[in-house]
């Protein structure tokens, strides 16, 4: 948190200039965490500044009240200059009970900014939390970090006291309190909360009256309590001029996939079953029925993705999403668009694993099972995001990729990106590549499998053309002609046709960005959703000057055809990933080059430092 | 909407043959699925379907070889899927002919789930599955409808799993339209097929069908001429359950919420049960009658009238298409809460 002007206003009060902040609301389940969260982080994309998000919340949907896994938490990262993660360690924590203060107290920054509802440190509370005696009676939590003991559920109850709502339903909006106290610590607009307010409880006057009103009590407490001598401002970031808007992976996928659907001018089927956290790619997908997308809830993983292919196979673009164990459930049936060279679409978020895993936690660790996790040699694209934002471009380039080269894209998104959010920069659509989709009504000279020379995709032909009747499946077939074949040659020949296939959709990968030097000491590789941990890392290391550069593949398969050359160009080449080295062992077996992991599999995102740590060890390794 | 309604083009005159496909059919010399290939090649002509607006899905075993024996589309799939395939398929196209060809492991076993909801869901399919009671392509199994203590290779001390009753299976699923047929009794098969196949939603048919190889004979209560005659019972809507020789007709009745044979000339004609294909209940208490205890009834036990999945999905989608036009994604991209950086 690095101070860069001070004033003092006409109340007594400080304001003093920040160039990024870190704050992390922390309570139970039931106190709306993340709704303070996600509205705090609008009202600091309205202050203009850049904004990188971490929801974290329990698998259990209502975890008993106190505990310390019954925790959710909101964490965000705000800016005056570009912002890629939400931030390693806290400036600010807000801890609405003792189980919060507990899970969440080690990552505030020493004399980091505690706040405190001290009515939920009661006995009962402190016992579930496993506190012995009460911490904020402790001295040394004061002399440690700017303590702030607040009794919000009191405040709250006596803005409110009398209008007709019982003691639940007020007690229920403490934490606009919360939100409404740090964001006059952080000089945020409260319009934007006003205005959500009245929208949301458009239809129960007294609860959207009771929240405004408890927001603005904790927004003038902060103002004329005696405690908070300080507040800060974080001017607005240096962003690209344009219209923005707050944009979530899942939406972002989903938005990503209507605009191919409208692009294309072919009906989209989206298959998928309910599963954290890819569910709410379902959910937003089924509210635009306008754009002839048809979703359907189906009764398990199988049906989701032989939905789609069906779907493929009558000429609408196919579409299943799930997480890892969804996906393992879907390995046959993507074999079979392999098999039957048909387009389909697999959203991966993933999520902390193996079996049921941490479903609420994020991981990188399908990668080997994108690429390989089906019989026999049977390959796929896979693409990956690298921001919430960049969801959308990466969606709808699996559809034009599936529809042009007939055969299964995966994109791996994960937890971590499917509920983040970061302000994103609303594209003009007319400006995404076309997604030229060509159904063959020739009946003249028609064969199943006769291919495009330049793609070897073959014809796509909808159910319905006269003339065109054919049958495909999942038994190996003679080329060009689509029969059964169980000759050894051919069979030779279309496995190596199919990885062929693949191989091509090279010519779609534009040349590689390299953000740094073009040669140097070291590259830093990754994927998904650590780019920004990654870049803020590879930045820090290039300010103090040295030769690092950082190369984020969205291509996973097949790999950029550059990339052998730019592996080479660096004395040492680093993959920090979220699994115990996936993309590394690709690396090293493809190139032949002594990549070196950084590994962490903890169900959380990687932190910029411990990256910028990895570099510095191997800045000082011999090659 | 559906195949045949206004919007469908005229179908030409076809006959049998153009409903072959130019494949060598591979099924065992003597196998029942030639008279049902030959069955469903002749009365395709009968639907006024183009024929390219035909689709045969199949999963996977000896019955699922079927759609390459047609000249339509088809889709040779995975084992089990095919219901969920077809599914996906008519959300896409709901206005073409969709069949699903599956037998007694394929659609009762691994693919169990998926016709549970493809017949709750009542999706406009016709669903042929070829009952043989064994697993035919992996060279003799068990299957899901073979009798208790079935002896098989998997099986040599007998099996000890109880055998689904796939009508009951399919009525106990909400299915909207459920019959039974013969591979060897051709003008039944014939009718029943084209019965089906202009139901509007999922409707099943149980085809007993005979693998002379693995499980030889195992429907010969229907195919023995004397016995035939002793148990098979016409299904016919609005005429009493009568079976057997014409000189000792036998009747089945309700003696009170449990059916029973009796001979027809002892009881008055006003306890005869009329059969009522709208009755669904009756149905069931239909589906589970067999032979040596009772009559095997064919024909089709119900057909009832339900809303249909992909019509209830399209309607949806032409309804918000009407009331706000159709999609926008640059009108989507800046809805809701949007601020501009200068």
């Amino acid at each position: 948190m690095g101070e860069v002007a001070a004033a003092v206003k006409g109340n007594g009060k400080s304001l003093k200039g920040l160039d990024r902040a870190v704050v992390r609301f922390a309570g139970d389940s039931g106190d709306g965490m993340q709704l303070t969260g996600e509205q705090f982080t609008t009202e600091s994309a309205w202050a203009g500044n850049d904004v990188a998000t971490l929801p974290n919340f329990p698998a259990e949907i209502r975890a008993p009240a106190g505990t310390l896994f019954g925790v959710s938490s909101f964490q965000l990262q705000f800016g005056s200059h570009r912002v890629y993660t939400p931030g390693d360690r806290l400036d600010c924590l807000v801890a609405m009970n003792p189980a919060a203060l507990k899970v969440h107290l080690r990552d505030l920054k020493t004399g980091g900014l505690l706040l405190v509802n001290t009515p939920a440190f009661d006995r009962r509370n402190l016992d579930k939390a496993g506190y012995a005696a009460n911490p904020l009676d402790d001295p040394a939590l004061a002399e440690r970090y700017r303590l702030h003991k607040v009794d919000m559920t009191g405040l709250t109850h006596e803005a409110i006291k009398d209008l007709p709502l019982n003691t639940k339903e007020k007690d229920r909006t403490k934490n606009f309190f919360a939100l409404g106290l740090v964001s006059w610590i952080y000089t945020r607009p409260l319009e934007p909360t006003l205005e959500w307010i009245g929208k949301k409880f458009a239809k129960n006057r007294d609860v959207a009256t009771a929240n405004a009103r408890v927001l603005k009590a904790g927004h003038a407490f902060g103002e004329t309590a005696e405690i908070f001598n300080e507040h800060y401002a974080v001017e607005a970031a240096e962003m690209a001029p344009g219209l923005y808007r707050a944009m979530t992976g899942n939406r972002a996928l989903a938005w990503g996939i209507l605009a191919a659907a409208q692009r294309s001018k072919v009906p989209v089927v989206y298959g998928a079953y309910p599963i954290t956290p890819a569910s709410d790619i379902l959910h937003e997908l089924a509210l635009h029925k306008r754009f002839r997308v048809r979703t359907i809830q189906a009764e398990d993983e199988i049906a989701a993705v032989t939905a789609a292919i069906g779907a493929s196979f009558g000429g609408a673009i196919g579409v299943t999403g799930s997480s890892g164990p969804g996906v393992a459930l879907k390995g046959e049936a993507i074999g079979l668009a392999v098999m039957a060279e048909l387009p389909l679409v697999v959203f991966d978020v993933q999520r902390g694993g193996p079996s049921t895993g941490l479903p609420t936690k994020t991981e990188q660790a399908d990668l080997m099972q994108a690429l390989y996790g089906r019989n026999s040699e049977s390959p796929v694209v896979v693409l990956a995001p690298a921001t919430p934002g960049d969801c959308f471009y990466v969606a709808y380039e699996a559809v034009r990729i599936a529809a042009k080269y007939m055969l299964p894209v995966v994109v791996l998104s994960d937890g971590f990106l499917a509920n983040g959010s970061e302000p994103w920069l609303i594209p003009d659509p007319e400006t995404l590549p076309p997604i030229d989709v060509q159904f063959r009504t020739d009946a003249d000279g028609f064969l199943p499998y006769l291919r495009d020379p330049a793609t070897l995709s073959r014809p796509w032909v909808r159910p319905g053309t006269p003339g065109l009747e054919h049958r495909i499946g999942g038994i190996e077939k003679q080329d060009v002609t689509g029969d059964i074949s169980y000759d050894p040659e051919n069979h030779d020949h279309m496995v190596r046709t199919r990885a062929e296939k693949v191989r091509r959709v090279a010519q779609e990968i534009p040349p590689t960005s390299i953000s740094g030097p073009a040669t140097g000491d070291v590259l830093v590789v990754g994927w998904g959703s650590t780019y920004g941990a990654i870049t803020a890392a590879v930045e820090r290391a290039q300010r103090a000057g040295q030769a690092v550069a950082s190369v984020h593949l969205r291509h996973l398969n097949p790999l950029p055809p550059d990339l052998g050359h730019i592996l080479r160009e660096y004395r040492r080449v680093l993959v920090p990933e979220i699994n115990s080295g996936q993309l590394v062992r690709v690396l090293r077996a493809e190139y032949l080059v002594d990549a070196v992991g950084f590994n962490r599999v903890r169900g959380l995102p990687l932190a910029s430092d411990e990256i910028h740590e990895a570099i510095s060890q191997l800045l000082g390794s011999p090659a | 909407m559906s195949p045949g309604g206004a919007d469908a083009k005229e179908a030409p005159k076809y006959t049998k043959k153009d409903f072959e496909s130019d494949q060598d059919v591979r099924w065992c010399p003597g196998c029942g699925d030639y008279a049902i290939l030959s069955a469903a090649q002749k009365t395709l002509p009968d639907l006024g379907v183009p024929k390219e607006q035909i689709v045969f899905v199949s999963g996977i075993g000896c019955s699922s070889r079927f759609p390459y024996y047609m000249n339509t589309y088809g889709f040779h799939t995975i084992h089990g899927r095919a219901p969920a395939i077809a599914t996906g398929l008519k959300l896409a196209r709901p206005e073409l002919k969709v069949f699903v060809v599956t037998g007694d492991g394929d659609g009762l076993s691994i693919g169990g789930n998926h016709m549970l909801h493809v017949l709750r869901r009542n999706v406009g399919l016709t669903i042929l599955l070829f009952n043989n009671r064994i697993y035919g392509l992996t060279k003799g199994q068990y299957s899901p409808t073979s009798e208790l203590g079935k002896v098989t290779k998997s099986t040599p001390a007998g099996s000890a799993d109880r055998p689904v009753n796939p009508l009951a299976f399919a009525l106990g699923c909400g299915a909207t339209f459920v019959a039974r047929t013969v591979d060897r009794n051709i003008p039944h098969m014939e009718e029943m097929l084209r019965r089906a196949a202009r139901h509007r939603g999922a409707a099943f048919v149980e085809i007993l069908q005979n693998c002379n190889v693995y499980n030889d004979l195992a429907w010969n209560v229907v195919y023995d001429k004397e016995s035939r005659l002793r148990y098979e019972l016409r299904l016919e809507h609005g005429r009493p359950l009568l079976f057997g020789p014409p000189d000792e007709r036998q009747a089945v009745i309700m003696d009170g919420v449990v059916p029973k044979v009796v001979r027809a000339r002892d009881v008055p004609e006003s306890v005869l049960w009329v059969h009522d294909e709208k009755n669904a209940n009756a149905a069931k208490l239909l589906a589970d009658l067999f032979a040596p205890e009772f009559p095997v009834p064919i024909g089709v036990f119900a057909a009832i009238d339900a809303p249909v999945y992909e019509e209830i999905m399209l309607e949806q989608e032409q309804r918000a298409i009407s009331e706000r036009g159709p999609g926008d994604i640059a009108r989507l991209l800046t809805s809701g809460d949007t601020w501009k950086i200068t």
